[in-house]
């Protein structure tokens, strides 16, 4: 006998959405929400493209609002981190930090994906010093500094817009000559006077004082490989995610980026796990995606626990004819 | 709700407070979500180590010398002091059982 029926990894839009499913199908999922409660948004400000909220919302906001309205419907949220699951068993074990674990019938993954970071390893080691994935967290120390972004997607644009309160520069370092990001993007970009454009260039180094503290970046050309010094005070890199699967490799199908493969739907490589969200998504990445996911992943479950208790109960009934 | 047991530090009063003993600080703001993520860690850590270390935190809107000082252009960031010098850097997002690791490690030297 399972301890649950649903247990929910992760508690962004696909997590908590599928929380909300599942609650109101009388499963009383387990979620749990991990060490980035609440996912990416809860690194934006402004939400102005989910659906509902003509002004925009807080993303902060949406996700208290989005907790609130899974917990109402009796979603148990938990907090801290899963260090193991065992899918190879049945029921599924998710062990937590402490140690202690849950069985359950069902899983669904929604641990999404988390910021990339350059490969030059100084980024890494000078975090929390002037290098930066999160410029809501991190903006306001650069008042009047100059700085840079590196990425040319439309989170890098917004993190470079936002960054403009505060510094009196931002270079926007991108490996192409043109942007990934909209157009809508891009144009308020462009329009900002504070914003300056660095094309066909990625960061050699960052640099630091003997303090520990960002004094600057080599910056280089990819197509002429010509290097330049750039004094700043601050490096934000919005290059993209990677997905959070390290806790499912060898016991779930990957694909070739690492993120979870899903088929018809919401479905793994494993029956009973299912997956939404950025884990298994690294084209549409939207939040308003991610939250239909995991109402997918939610509906998809509900089936599959169905069918199990149909199986059992022919079982049962089997047996009693014999 | 922040946990009483949970100092707050300003510029004004933190060589002070960090002078003696194992002290944890925790560099927020308001408008951090991670902070905020964070905050309920904080609160399990003053709870644990109540009486054995000190936990506190450090609104870096409010108090910015001491940011400066220690070169913290990000948060969250925890800061571990041990008899007011520099003992653990902790930038970000970390599991209570590491942090509580760290300062047991330093208890226990």
């Amino acid at each position: 006998m399972a301890d649950r029926k649903v247990v929910i990894i992760g508690s962004g839009p696909a997590g908590l959405t599928a929380a909300l499913y599942t609650a109101r199908a009388n499963l009383t999922p387990l979620l749990v929400e991990g060490l980035e409660a609440g996912g990416q948004l809860m690194l934006t400000t402004m939400v102005e493209n989910w659906p509902g909220f003509r002004d925009g919302i807080m993303g902060p906001d949406l996700m208290t609002e989005m907790r609130a309205q899974a917990e109402r419907f009796g979603t148990e949220i938990v907090q801290g981190n899963v260090t193991r699951v065992d899918l190879k068993q049945r029921p599924f074990m998710v062990t937590f930090e402490d140690g202690k674990h849950v069985t359950t019938e069902t899983l669904i993954i929604a641990t999404g994906a988390s910021a990339r970071w350059l490969e030059i390893g100084s980024d890494r080691k000078l975090a929390g010093h002037g290098v930066s994935t999160c410029a809501t967290c991190d903006g306001y120390f650069f008042r009047g500094k100059p700085i840079a972004v590196v990425g040319g997607g439309d989170s890098a644009m917004e993190e470079a817009i936002y960054l403009t309160r505060f510094a009196s520069k931002v270079s926007v370092i991108h490996r192409r000559e043109s942007l990934r990001a909209s157009k809508i993007m891009q144009d308020k970009a462009f329009a900002n006077p504070k914003i300056e454009f660095i094309w066909d260039s990625e960061i050699a180094e960052v640099q630091a004082t003997d303090k520990g503290e960002v004094s600057g970046i080599i910056v280089r050309n990819l197509k002429t490989g010509h290097l330049s010094d750039l004094p700043l005070d601050g490096v934000f890199i919005a290059i993209g995610h990677t997905p959070n699967t390290s806790l499912f490799t060898g016991q779930i199908e990957l694909d070739e980026n690492g993120y979870i493969r899903t088929r018809t739907g919401s479905r793994t490589s494993v029956p009973g796990v299912f997956a939404a969200g950025d884990v298994q998504d690294h084209i549409y990445r939207q939040a308003i995606t991610a939250a239909g996911s995991g109402c997918m992943a939610a509906l998809d479950a509900e089936r599959y626990l169905e069918g199990l208790h149909l199986a059992a109960d022919n079982t049962d009934a089997a047996l009693h004819v014999g | 709700m922040a946990s009483d047991k949970v100092k707050t530090f300003t510029d004004d009063n933190f060589d002070q407070e960090t002078k003696q003993g194992l002290v944890l600080v925790d560099f927020w703001a308001e408008w951090c979500g991670p902070c905020r993520r964070l905050a309920p860690t904080v609160d399990a850590l003053a709870s644990e180590f109540d009486g054995r270390a000190t936990v506190a935190k450090l609104n870096v809107d409010e108090n910015p010398n001491i940011p400066g000082r220690y070169a913290v252009r990000g948060i969250p960031t925890l800061l571990l002091f041990k008899q007011g010098e520099l003992a653990e850097t902790i930038v970000g997002l970390r599991g209570k059982d590491d942090i509580a690791k760290l300062i047991e490690r330093h208890l226990g030297d």
